[in-house]
């Protein structure tokens, strides 16, 4: 059984405008084995295996499974080919019980029979040694039971090719024992496992095969036997590429945010943010370096006070009056009522930091409209504002009176980049400012960064780019899991040394 | 399964979102489809009644301007006034709307508005005086339609009560009250003898002038409102992203609350022009049902009260066009409900095409094999 | 009394059953027709159309209607009816992804003239002194009653008195009830209410399940119309009369918690709402009209207990309303 093609990919490429989610890869995963897609984020793991699952349609390449050819357009087709995947977000109906999720859009012979189906999910607990109570309704359910109930749907189905997307990203490290102790089972049955990563140590213990994505682009597939964590961090990060970032000596650095045991949870009470400690000081850039979604957006919205935390404290030393205001649980208003400048430019552009409807001017007066006590708004200066940006930044656009959402990604992110230094800030953070911009807006960002740091600004700078990073900030705090894992000199610390402090997630439990 | 598996096709058709519409096309769009509508409307008519063609049309037109050429106003300003008191209620819902508050009350707020004016002008009437009594009948209107308004919006601030069916069942709870303060006035003959106390003034002797001029006033105010004013822009925030709200720091319950309050006292009004601008009376049919095309209203009109002023006249002229052909022609005045009907549901169609395009995909496969 | 008024409440309820049934079903499938009051109105006038002609072709005589006919004819012109105006529905909102809301409205005002419009022109046809037409004879097979009911006294009136429609509408409820919980596809479409990306994602077509849910929930919608004018009417059609018992359908709904076989209880309430006020000797006019607002009282007080209480099992559809394209990303 092993070591037989299950599913193999011939040059395949997807784009999304003018994104290139995946260029040319080529992979093949066999049955009786757990293949690993290892990649940072962005490198296009899901978007690859979205479209095996038939969420997404390749522009170019092939699909074949077990040798043949296949069209897989929906879901469904996946499904005919025995596909299944389990997603980072789960597919879940939230009012209904674990069986009639497992059951949902079958086309089973046979009468309708919640208890058949409910033996017959027994059936599969208890072959692989899953837990899982089939009357539970979902939205009462823990997250680890709701991926739980995702693996045995396509199980459910007689899936024997399982993708699964970050399946540890939302588990304890007990939780993730079992996991792989089921996939473990479940390969010893014949079945093909693939499994999206971005943890090493994970992918060390659980797979036989490793391939790497950087990217979009397929870098090469090894044996976990002959690889060692170094080779494959090297490989998912890439050689250290030079970019001639000018990075100046901080002038004079005093504290200006202090970060104090900072805790912070999620809507489903798992904790975001664990114990977070940290500085900023004024006239540095520092770097926040993590695998996405280790907290890195939470902690900037408490910062920014649009989340609220459990405990600890923000302070700002206010470089005006020498006070130190605590922001913690404030809300934005208040915030700038203390008289803290504080600027974000947030990882949502268009959802969050501008209104994609609204003309540039329009988004302008987002920060500024309250100014004055007249009822009515004042659009000269957000108008002259606009111009100066369109021109100083190169904005590329018909107008002022264009909606944003008309903006390709580069000018969208002039826009908004420019609209929060113009508040001439004391604090300014930017989440992912260069996230899908060519090297030209890129560099813009990056020297209007510098800039500020050079006027005494305490820049904080959450990129994905390690290169990037590097060259650009003074320090580098990385997070994991919600934690701090490291605060490391931008200047001496090398790109192994930041990609293994990410990827080292609750060292401590692993035991 | 190999034979399963050929039936497999690449999609066809594919939809995709485009957002390279220039304004003047996507009006072009729009104009096309009331342009097919209307003759739509033609048509039927013609088919219906064995009518010519073209003569509907003529029909249409002097039925709803009348003789206007020979300087006979008075259908005119029927005609104006049955636009205006649209337009009031469209203008009232449009801040809900677009802050993507479904207010699907504008016909209660618009009632219970009517109803104070009412109670005020039978109650105080020949007590008071015509001065002091003209003010606490506007006041009172706009009040009551507030209060109305605001109700559902602290359930929905509070709790998030789907605010639709709130604003739905308030309706009806409106119409109620209206006719027990009918039967308790008019002493169940079902009917309020119109009362000329605290009505509003009549301009020269326009009957509809006044009532006209304070919707045109209130057109451009909410034009000012929405465009120029912070709390237009607020409610423009609101209605394109909660999250944008909050990033900039506006208190979004806050904002519900106000702008159901204003939607509710402008539909306030405007059961204060029906009833003491014109009516002088009240009954549970005094909206008409105009509470609900008033939301049509303003979704066509983009929340632009220019346009909906503009919309406002098209339904407005269809319905009382298409009832005149009906009228000639021995057909049933419905004919118009039905007339208005097409060219709306021909309107909120013709946004998919606004909204999205359809593309052919390639069919590479078929050359590749 | 007490029977009469059990009797006529039941008799009241009918159509609002029959309209939140249908109402149920196109909310499961996400979408908030709000044009079921004239869907209402067009199976009604459906019906009147079908057996005007029916009655028509038979001359006028009753003797020379076939039962069978009598009832099938406007049976199923009422089902056209209110199925096309379901399918203009569906097609704006989930093809052309138009605002439901817009759309059920304009529906609504469509489908209100459009009944009295037919009812108007054929009222005009037969030249009837009254502002209305009378199809008494098809009325009287519509609610030909079981033989003995009358032998059975305050049982028999109450529960086997009724017009064959009447059951057919707790059929239909409780038929849908099992449907709703007891079968695959009917799991698929709440599914499909639920969350339309993971019902697409476990295989289902989406686009059908809406088109069925809405189209055949404003057939049983439609029903409602024909029933209130075959047997609560008498086979008398005249404009309006129908009034806005298509809203109360829409707040049996709420009231009902999207459950069909609560709407049968709710429906009989809302019925003995309404009808309470004639029973109540002591009310004077003013009062009965107050009393009249109850059934919508009592809807909203559910729908704020339900969105306060927030228990999951009892608030709408969770994409009530909400249009579903598969690529927003």
């Amino acid at each position: 059984m092993a070591n037989q093609a299950a599913i193999e990919l011939k040059n395949i490429t997807k784009t999304f405008g003018s994104v290139v989610a995946n260029k040319n890869v080529n992979l093949v995963a066999n049955r009786g084995e757990i293949l690993s897609i290892l990649g940072e984020n962005g490198s296009g793991k899901t978007t690859l295996m979205n479209m095996i699952s038939g969420i997404y349609f390749p522009d170019e390449g092939e699909i074949f499974i077990d040798g043949e050819p296949a069209v897989i357009a929906s879901p469904k087709d996946a499904f005919d080919y025995k596909i299944g995947m389990i997603h980072q977000h789960f597919k879940l109906v939230d009012v209904f019980s674990a069986t009639e999720n497992i059951i949902l859009g079958l086309e089973e012979q046979g009468r309708y029979n919640l208890k058949a189906a409910e033996g017959r999910i027994s059936a599969i607990c208890e072959q692989y040694g899953f837990e899982l109570d089939p009357k539970k309704k979902i939205y009462t359910m823990a997250v680890s039971e709701k991926q739980t109930v995702e693996i045995i749907k396509v199980l459910y189905r007689g899936a024997d090719i399982l993708i699964l997307d970050e399946p540890t990203a939302v588990l304890t490290p007990q939780e993730t024992q079992k996991l792989f102790a089921v996939l473990r089972r479940m390969r010893d049955d014949g079945k093909c496992i693939i499994i999206i990563t971005h943890k090493l140590h994970e992918v060390l213990s659980l797979s036989d095969r490793v391939a790497v994505l950087r990217k979009g682009e397929y870098i090469g597939t090894v044996e976990t036997a002959k690889t060692s964590e170094t080779e494959l961090t090297e490989m998912m990060v890439g050689k250290k590429i030079s970019l001639n970032i000018e990075r100046s000596e901080p002038k004079d650095p005093q504290v200006r945010l202090e970060v104090h045991h900072v805790n912070c949870s999620n809507r489903e009470g798992a904790l975001v943010l664990d114990d977070v400690s940290f500085h900023v000081n004024a006239g540095e850039i520092l770097g926040i370096a993590g695998i996405a979604g280790s907290g890195q957006r939470e902690l900037l919205e408490v910062i920014a006070g649009l989340q609220k935390s459990d405990s600890g404290a923000v302070l700002y030393h206010n470089p005006k009056t020498g006070n130190v205001d605590n922001l913690q649980n404030k809300t934005p208003l208040q915030i700038r009522e203390l008289g803290v400048r504080l600027s974000f430019v947030p990882e949502d552009r268009l959802g969050m930091g501008l209104v994609g409807n609204m003309d540039i001017t329009d988004n302008m007066m987002l920060r500024s409209y309250r100014r004055g006590k007249s009822a009515f708004l004042e659009r000269k200066a957000p108008k002259d504002l606009a111009e100066k940006i369109i021109e100083d930044l190169e904005v590329v656009t018909p107008g002022t009176t264009t909606p944003v959402r008309r903006l390709s990604g580069g000018n969208v992110q002039k826009v908004l980049v420019g609209r929060e230094i113009a508040a001439s800030p004391t604090v300014l953070m930017a989440a992912y400012p260069v996230r899908g911009l060519d090297i030209n807006s890129s560099y813009t960002i990056y020297n209007l960064l510098n800039e500020q740091k050079e006027k005494g600004v305490a820049v904080v700078f959450v990129g994905e780019d390690l290169d990037v990073l590097l060259e650009l900030c003074d320090r580098i705090l990385v997070i994991g899991g919600g934690k701090v894992t490291g605060i490391v000199d931008g200047r001496t610390a090398t790109k192994e040394q930041v990609g293994l402090l990410m990827t080292k997630t609750e060292g401590g439990k692993q035991e | 399964m190999s034979q399963k598996i050929k039936k497999h096709h690449e999609p066809l058709i594919h939809i995709v979102k485009r957002d390279d519409l220039l304004g003047w096309q996507a009006w072009g769009i729009r104009l096309a489809a009331i342009a097919v509508g209307v003759l739509l409307i033609g048509v039927i008519s013609s088919l219906l009644t064995g009518e010519n063609f073209f003569k509907v049309y003529d029909i249409m037109f002097s039925g709803v301007f009348g003789r206007i050429f020979e300087g006979k106003t008075s259908m005119l300003w029927k005609y104006l006034q049955d636009t205006a008191i649209l337009l009031c209620l469209g203008l009232a819902v449009a801040p809900a709307f677009k802050m993507k508050f479904w207010n699907c009350g504008a016909e209660g707020q618009a009632l219970v508005g009517g109803l104070a004016a009412m109670f005020c002008m039978i109650t105080f009437g020949g007590k008071i005086s015509e001065f002091l009594l003209v003010p606490i009948v506007i006041a009172a209107s706009i009040l009551a339609g507030a209060i109305w308004g605001v109700i559902p919006a602290i359930f929905k601030a509070k709790w998030n009560t789907n605010e639709t069916l709130f604003t739905l069942m308030m309706n009806y709870m409106a119409t109620q009250l209206i006719a027990y303060y009918v039967y308790i006035v008019g002493g169940g003959s079902n009917v309020i003898t119109p009362v000329s106390t605290g009505a509003l003034p009549v301009i020269g002797n326009l009957q509809y002038l006044l009532n006209v001029l304070i919707v045109a006033a209130l057109t451009v105010a909410m034009y000012v409102f929405l465009r120029y004013s912070k709390q237009g822009y607020e409610i423009a925030v609101v209605g394109e992203s909660q999250n944008t709200a909050r990033y900039i720091g506006i208190n979004v319950k806050k904002v519900f609350l106000r702008t159901m309050m204003l939607s509710g006292a402008v539909c306030g009004v405007a059961g204060m022009l029906l009833v003491a601008g014109t009516d002088h009376s009240i009954n549970t049919n005094t909206v008409g049902g105009q509470g609900f095309t008033a939301i049509m209203v303003a979704w066509l009109g983009k929340f632009n009260p220019f346009v909906m002023a503009l919309m406002s006249g098209l339904i407005i002229f269809l319905r009382t066009g298409a009832a005149k052909v009906a009228d000639s022609n021995f057909l049933n005045s419905s004919f118009a409900d039905i007339s208005v009907g097409i060219v709306i549901l021909l309107l909120v169609g013709c946004e998919f095409f606004v909204q999205y395009s359809v593309r052919l995909r390639r069919a590479k496969k078929e050359v590749e094999a | 009394m007490i029977v009469e008024f059990i009797s006529r409440a039941i008799l009241l309820s009918i159509p609002l059953l029959f309209g939140a049934v249908g109402e149920i079903l196109t909310e499961k499938s996400g979408h908030l027709n709000l044009g079921i009051p004239g869907i209402m109105y067009g199976g009604a006038i459906g019906g009147v159309i079908g057996a005007f002609l029916y009655e028509n072709a038979c001359g006028n005589v009753a003797e020379n209607m076939n039962p069978f006919l009598a009832i099938l004819i406007p049976l199923l012109s009422s089902m056209i009816f209110s199925m096309l105006m379901g399918l203009i529905y569906s097609f704006m909102t989930v093809t052309l992804r138009a605002n439901q809301n817009v759309t059920g409205l304009a529906l609504t005002t469509f489908g209100i003239g459009l009944g009295n419009f037919f009812g108007g022109s054929l009222t005009k046809l037969v030249q009837s002194d009254l502002p209305s037409i009378a199809l008494t004879k098809t009325s009287r097979f519509f609610k030909a009653e079981l033989p003995f009911a009358k032998d059975l006294g305050w049982f028999g009136e109450i529960f086997l008195s009724h017009d064959f429609l009447a059951y057919s509408a707790i059929l239909i409820a409780v038929l849908a009830s099992i449907f709703l919980t007891k079968t695959r596809v009917g799991l698929n479409l709440r599914a499909v209410g639920e969350n339309p990306a993971t019902a697409d994602a476990a295989g289902i077509n989406v686009t059908a399940y809406k088109y069925a849910g809405t189209i055949i929930g404003s057939a049983i919608a439609g029903l409602g119309g024909l029933q209130y004018v075959m047997a609560y009417a008498d086979g008398v059609w005249s404009n309006n009369a129908f009034g806005d018992r298509g809203w109360m359908a829409i707040a049996l709904v709420i009231f009902a918690l999207w459950k069909p076989s609560m709407a049968i209880l709710g429906s009989f309430l809302f019925g003995a709402l309404c009808n309470a006020n004639n029973y109540l000797k002591g009310l004077g006019t003013e009062t009965q009209e107050l009393f009249k607002m109850l059934p919508y009282i009592v809807t909203l007080i559910v729908l704020i207990i339900t969105s306060m209480r927030k228990k999951r099992e009892h608030q709408p559809p969770e994409s009530l309303g909400l249009p579903y394209f598969r690529e927003e990303r």
